[in-house]
């Protein structure tokens, strides 16, 4: 009962300077507002006004329905160029795609001998030039088949593919990039917050002045850890219903609630980690380089940016320890697929068996630390 | 305005921070070759009026005019500076803490552009002249206060100057080093009487010794003169009595009482008994065999100087500290660190002011009842009960950090007490307090020791206050010199003072390590150095050349190297940081799509439906997973994750195509990674478009094929391997990270522990400055550039097609513009954590989003091009990618090497438009 109410008023006191420190507060803010709209409007996952030229050596009524067949949001115009220009220009980088249509290309389809049309790709774009080339492939295509059949002579296939896309039918790239940024936020400031909260007392030298009155180690560092989990929570719950559904308007499939039960999950291994990290620096400067350090490998590789089947094998063996994958996983379990708690519960025992583990260590390295809290 | 004889004459000058006034309307002539002071408490405006005739800090009001000059003309100041030395406030700030002794003075030495053998001439003079000779390769951060000072001194003097300003050298420093420190300044006055000697004192004993003396309160002066002038002005014996006479009437509360009651009990029972207690720190010993007892109800002192081990003495009895060695035993019993109880019978103030500073002083009152489970009505009677006592009725709705230091010491001092404790520990309780404050919050003490029994252990470093403990202990380098009553102690070494006292016992101690460690023995110049000691040197050197040196950007190069090769955190991050994060991101970031995941769901089972899904099955992107059942499976398995994608062939299937009938596959994508399923949905029409050219397709049609091939070629990168492009990416992305933040950090960091004052008042000019740090971090970028690039080659196996020297030529231009950009941020911010939080933000945002390396830049629109225009790394990519991937050479870059070159002046001139040569 003690322990509890110490818990308790000590987590008001890191609630009020919380809320006291602008600096964190307006990072906070940023961080679930503004950083998830730049992030779900970037078009960093899919084509986009990409650029394309065209080596039009046939200047056919097909050629030119081939260059306007290419549109925008996906491409630009396309320009026209010459052949020997295509080199020059894709060394420097001017076009990704440029399309090069042989002479008597309409008389050889035509004639129905199948010529082959050129699609030069900048292999060095990477997203766009794999979807871009398929995209352009299909236009290609598309684009011959509506002439041939304004011609009649329109082959229809005896087979078709209807593909459908479960969950996110245009595939749009901000369902997923705002709910990711949210994900990324809230381990990002798990750290800083928890990491920060000690530093901040031990440059201010209060902690030893906790450390002289009737409160264990435990106390204090729990005390940090729900406050600041709770203020992320409040903050992920805001951001999702307010940023995400309201201003992005991004169909939420699954329960949110359920969500942040996952989150609250969660918290205990990425406050773990801040708590960490901040008995380990020495001040603020340090914390801020040790916080790059950990931060950015967790957030890269924990599949919300790229999925973890892309990463060689050793590597995402060795991720299913890290409970920020989990984390992902089962985010985009419920927020997209609509995921209910008999199907994400066993990612839930991972995460949270994980974070009891760091929340140990972390709480175990707090009370070494201020056992020898002096220099 | 200009007087004889005065080397600085102020009119009107005024200052303010924010909404305080520093400075009300200040007109002084300060008269020169004298030992000029200024005293007054702490915060009185004493610092900034000696900034700014220093020239350090901007004139807002008023005018400055020093040796007869207007030092609001930035031209005047630059010729000024050699012929002044400026000493800021706090022991060292100006110092350089990784650097030795000997390496402090050496910069300082060149910035003054003195020649190498006149620079070692008169260091060693210096150095044997204050008695540091011995110690000359030891750290700034090692030194002791007293040691640290008289480096200060050496650097100050290393450039003879006309006029030494020096802002409280002795705050902190004991009384044996104290005295040492003065007795340097009479001799060097001595070899030089023209020498003027501007000082700013608390301590109001020390004016006693000056020629001319300026009181200062509250931002105005009270009064000028000698000090027996002012002390026969006001009737007064002492300064210190002639300052508080000299104060408004309602701001002088004569302190009532000088010496603290006697106590009742003698012989009451011990509250602490310590016996050889010791504290090591590796192989330094902070605390040596200290023993000590301290009665119920007594005042007991520790009385030293900075670092001499109270506050670790102080940290073991609070059980914040192990010790090594010794026993303490505290109510009798031994202390045990996690014993909760007699926590709750300890009050603890520890030396910085450690309440909660946003909270108000209401809050932090409630918060420590609770904490000490005060029950609530007694709690409320209790706060009720410190506010009246302390007087902090009327700030109850404060924040504490609002409220003036006296008041802050006294809500401390209330928040230690809430729970009645038996036993107090005050740890430096004054520091930073005017007399007056102090006075007040010591007649506090008495109280709580003399009526309600309370055992009070307080540590100090002023004699005043140590005068008034029931006894004290006289530390030094972690040892008890002694233990007695004051009186006591000046009895026993027939001392007139207590500081007499002490010092007595501190040159015993001395003599008693035979100057094994420190350089407390004064040392006495030999004649022949006398007569060469400090002399002036020749006019010809003086002139100093102003615009551009080598010589001082040298300096600043020299010195930066050596304190980054000596901070093993900051070192350690910028060498690995990067080759980690490139491995990081190199395996991370990877936008090939395979290993994805399928099932079917096939209600044809026919020979047909097998050849459609032949394709599919034969790829080496796609995994089959077991069939699906029905349509339910298929939706669940969707929604658990399980599978990427279910493929449905529709009853009749075969039947139909056999009749010529035409049907349709449905695939099932899951959307949740749109660019993943956008990638399933390209493989997926590409395999059907393969499986309708198939000849062997058994339909009763005739096999169509397609009307035209499109023939993709991926250039540069035939198998389509993101790792090609990466890795060239991350390359440009880690060499605009790390050196700006580095580089931002390294002026920061000036700015926040106050160095960068020796730009303001040396002849050190901005370029040469950042210019001078930036060669390091150019290096060091350079080196992360071979590891990166071995890496390159042996880890990811990314070989360079292109040309090597274009590579290395782009990336030497392009790092030297991204540690200018680290600059440019630098002026921003004002803490080391604002400036990586602002670099790491400015950079990796326009790094990922707006330099090509996930969008290319000929994709962006509107702000976004603008923004990747204005980046360098959207000129280094183009470098990057195309000598390793595209293999190009100079001449298909060279324009992008051109465009980064021209970064580099307008990001420094941007940035000494920002970076000022004042404090403001």
């Amino acid at each position: 009962m003690r322990k509890l109410s110490n818990i308790f008023w000590l987590g008001t006191k890191e609630l009020r300077s919380f809320l006291h420190d602008v600096v964190l507060l307006s990072l906070v803010i940023y961080s679930f507002s503004l950083a998830i709209i730049a992030q779900a409007q970037s078009s960093s996952q899919e084509v986009h006004n990409a650029s394309i030229a065209i080596v039009d050596e046939d200047q056919s009524n097909l050629s030119r329905s081939v260059r306007h067949a290419f549109l925008l949001p996906y491409f630009q115009m396309p320009q026209l160029i010459a052949e020997s220009d295509i080199v020059p220009l894709m060394n420097a980088g001017r076009y990704t795609f440029v399309i090069d249509i042989p002479p008597r290309f309409e008389a050889d389809i035509l004639a129905g001998r199948q010529p082959e049309i050129q699609l030069n790709v900048d292999a060095t774009a990477m997203v766009q030039a794999g979807l871009g080339s398929s995209y352009a492939q299909q236009i290609i295509s598309n684009t011959i088949t509506a002439f041939l059949s304004r011609v009649d002579k329109a082959p229809s296939p005896p087979v078709g593919l209807i593909v459908r896309i479960a969950f996110n039918p245009n595939a749009e790239t901000g369902w997923f990039t705002s709910v990711m940024g949210i994900i990324n936020s809230i381990t990002m400031l798990a750290i800083i917050l928890a990491g920060a909260a000690i530093v901040r007392e031990r440059e201010h030298g209060t902690l030893d002045h906790l450390l002289v009155m009737p409160l264990t180690p435990f106390e204090i560092a729990m005390s940090k850890i729900w406050a600041n989990g709770f203020i992320i929570i409040a903050a992920a719950g805001l951001s999702l219903y307010v940023v995400v559904k309201g201003v992005l308007h991004v169909p939420v499939a699954g329960s949110i609630p359920l969500f942040l039960l996952g989150v609250a999950a969660y918290l205990f291994f990425a406050t773990a980690i801040g708590i960490f990290l901040g008995t380990v620096a020495r001040s603020m400067p340090q914390l801020g380089l040790l916080y790059l350090l950990v931060y950015l490998p967790l957030a890269m590789l924990s599949g919300s940016n790229t999925p973890l089947e892309s990463m060689p094998p050793w590597l995402a063996t060795i991720l299913q320890i890290s409970p920020t994958v989990h984390f992902v996983s089962f985010a985009q379990a419920i927020l997209y697929r609509g995921a209910g708690f008999d199907v994400v519960w066993p990612e839930f025992l991972i995460v949270a068996v994980i974070g009891g583990v760091f929340l140990a260590l972390g709480l175990w390295r707090f009370r070494s630390m201020t056992a020898a809290a002096a220099m | 305005m200009i007087r004889d004889g005065a080397v600085a004459v102020l009119e009107d000058i005024a200052l303010r921070y924010g909404k305080v006034v520093a400075l009300d309307g200040i007109t002084l002539a300060i008269p020169g070759g004298c030992l000029a002071g200024l005293i007054g408490p702490d915060g009185v405006g004493k610092s900034s009026l000696l900034a700014i005739i220093a020239g350090a800090r901007q004139i807002q009001w008023g005018k400055a005019y020093v040796m007869g000059r207007n030092m609001a003309d930035s031209k005047v100041r630059s010729e000024l500076c050699p012929r002044i030395a400026y000493m800021p406030q706090g022991l060292g700030k100006n110092l350089y803490p990784d650097l030795t002794i000997r390496e402090n003075i050496e910069f300082f030495g060149r910035v003054f552009g003195e020649a190498q053998s006149e620079r070692e001439a008169r260091m060693d003079e210096l150095l044997a002249g204050t008695g540091l000779a011995p110690f000359a390769d030891r750290s700034a951060k090692k030194l002791s206060g007293g040691m640290k000072q008289k480096l200060g001194l050496c650097c100050s003097l290393i450039h003879d100057p006309d006029l030494l300003i020096l802002d409280e050298p002795t705050t902190g420093v004991d009384p044996l080093s104290r005295r040492q420190f003065w007795r340097l300044i009479e001799r060097i006055r001595a070899r030089r009487p023209n020498l003027s000697v501007l000082v700013a004192t608390a301590y109001m004993e020390e004016a006693e010794r000056f020629d001319w003396l300026a009181a200062v309160n509250a931002g105005k002066i009270v009064a000028t003169g000698s000090p027996t002038q002012l002390e026969r002005a006001t009737r007064a014996c002492s300064v210190e009595e002639a300052f508080i006479a000299l104060l408004p009437e309602h701001e002088r509360m004569v302190p009532q009482t000088i010496s603290t009651p006697q106590r009742s009990n003698e012989n009451a029972e011990p509250v602490i008994i310590a016996e050889g207690l010791t504290r090591r720190f590796g192989d330094f010993t902070a605390v040596d065999h200290v023993s000590f007892t301290i009665n119920k109800g007594e005042i007991f002192g520790f009385v030293g100087s900075n670092g001499c081990g109270k506050t670790t003495t102080m940290k073991m009895l609070t059980g914040l500290l192990p010790s090594s060695e010794g026993e303490v035993r505290l109510f009798g019993r031994p202390l045990d660190g996690r014993d909760l109880d007699a926590r709750r019978r300890v009050g603890y103030m520890s030396q910085a002011f450690s309440l909660y500073s946003e909270l108000t002083v209401r809050q932090n009152l409630d918060l420590h009842a609770r904490l000490f489970h005060l029950p609530a009505q007694k709690a409320k009677a209790r706060i009720a009960e410190l506010v009246e006592t302390f007087d902090l009725v009327e700030y109850m709705d404060n924040q504490a950090q609002n409220l003036p230091l006296g008041i802050r010491q006294r809500l401390s001092l209330a928040v230690a007490i809430v729970h009645e404790p038996d036993l107090l520990i005050l740890d430096e309780p004054t520091s930073g307090v005017d007399p007056i404050a102090r006075d007040q919050f010591w007649s506090f003490l008495t109280d709580l020791a003399r009526n309600r029994g309370i055992t009070i252990f307080v540590s100090t470093h002023f004699m005043n206050e140590a005068e008034r403990c029931d006894r004290v202990a006289l530390m030094d380098s972690g040892r008890v010199l002694a233990t007695d009553t004051p009186a006591g102690l000046m009895h026993a070494r027939h001392a007139g003072t207590l500081e007499e006292a002490f010092i007595d016992y501190l040159e015993d101690a001395e003599r008693a390590r035979s100057g094994a460690e420190e350089p407390n023995s004064d040392p006495e110049l030999r004649p022949a150095e006398k007569a060469a000691g400090f002399v002036q040197r020749p006019a010809v050197s003086r002139g100093m050349k102003s615009r551009f040196s080598l010589e001082r950007l040298v300096a600043c190069t020299v010195r930066e190297t050596l304190e980054l090769t000596r901070d093993r955190v900051r070192l350690g991050f910028a060498i690995l940081g990067t080759t980690f994060l490139m491995l990081v991101f190199g395996f991370g970031i990877s936008t090939d799509v395979n290993g994805l995941t399928f099932a079917v769901l096939d209600y044809d089972h026919s020979h047909e439906s097998r050849s459609y899904l032949e394709a599919l099955r034969g790829s080496t992107y796609f995994q089959e997973k077991p069939p699906l059942a029905d349509y339910g499976a298929l939706e669940k398995r969707l929604a658990d994750g399980e599978i990427d994608a279910a493929i449905e062939i529709p009853p009749g299937f075969g039947r139909d195509i056999m009749r010529g009938q035409s049907t349709a596959v449905a695939a099932w994508v899951d959307g949740a990674r749109p660019f993943i399923a956008q990638t399933i949905r390209g493989y997926l029409q590409g395999l059907h478009q393969l499986y309708l050219g198939d000849p062997l397709m058994k339909t009763s049609q005739t096999a169509t094929h397609e009307p035209a091939l499109v023939q993709i070629r991926f250039k540069y990168n035939q198998n389509f391997d993101s790792i090609y492009a990466m890795v060239p990416a991350q390359l440009a992305m880690q060499l605009a990270l790390f050196p700006a933040i580095l580089m931002a950090l390294a002026v920061v960091r000036e700015k926040e522990l106050g160095s960068i004052t020796n730009l303001y008042v040396t002849p050190v000019t901005r370029l040469e400055f950042l210019l001078g740090k930036q060669v390091p971090y150019v290096g060091l970028a350079m080196i992360n550039f071979a590891l990166m690039f071995t890496m390159a080659q042996l880890v990811f196996r990314v070989p360079l097609k292109g040309s090597f020297p274009t590579l290395l030529l782009g990336t030497l231009v392009y790092v030297v513009t991204t540690t200018a950009y680290g600059t440019l941020v630098s002026t921003f911010a004002r803490t080391q954590i604002a400036a990586l939080f602002g670099t790491a933000i400015l950079t990796v945002l326009p790094a990922t989003m707006f330099a090509g390396m996930l969008v290319p830049v000929s994709s962006l629109t509107g702000m976004a091009q603008i923004m990747g225009r204005f980046f360098p790394m959207s000129y280094y990519l183009p470098i990057s990618v195309g000598t390793f991937t595209k293999g190009l050479g100079f001449r298909d870059l060279y324009m992008d090497i051109l465009v980064l070159v021209a970064f580099v002046p307008v990001l420094t001139a941007l940035t000494m438009l920002l970076l000022r040569k004042q404090e403001h």
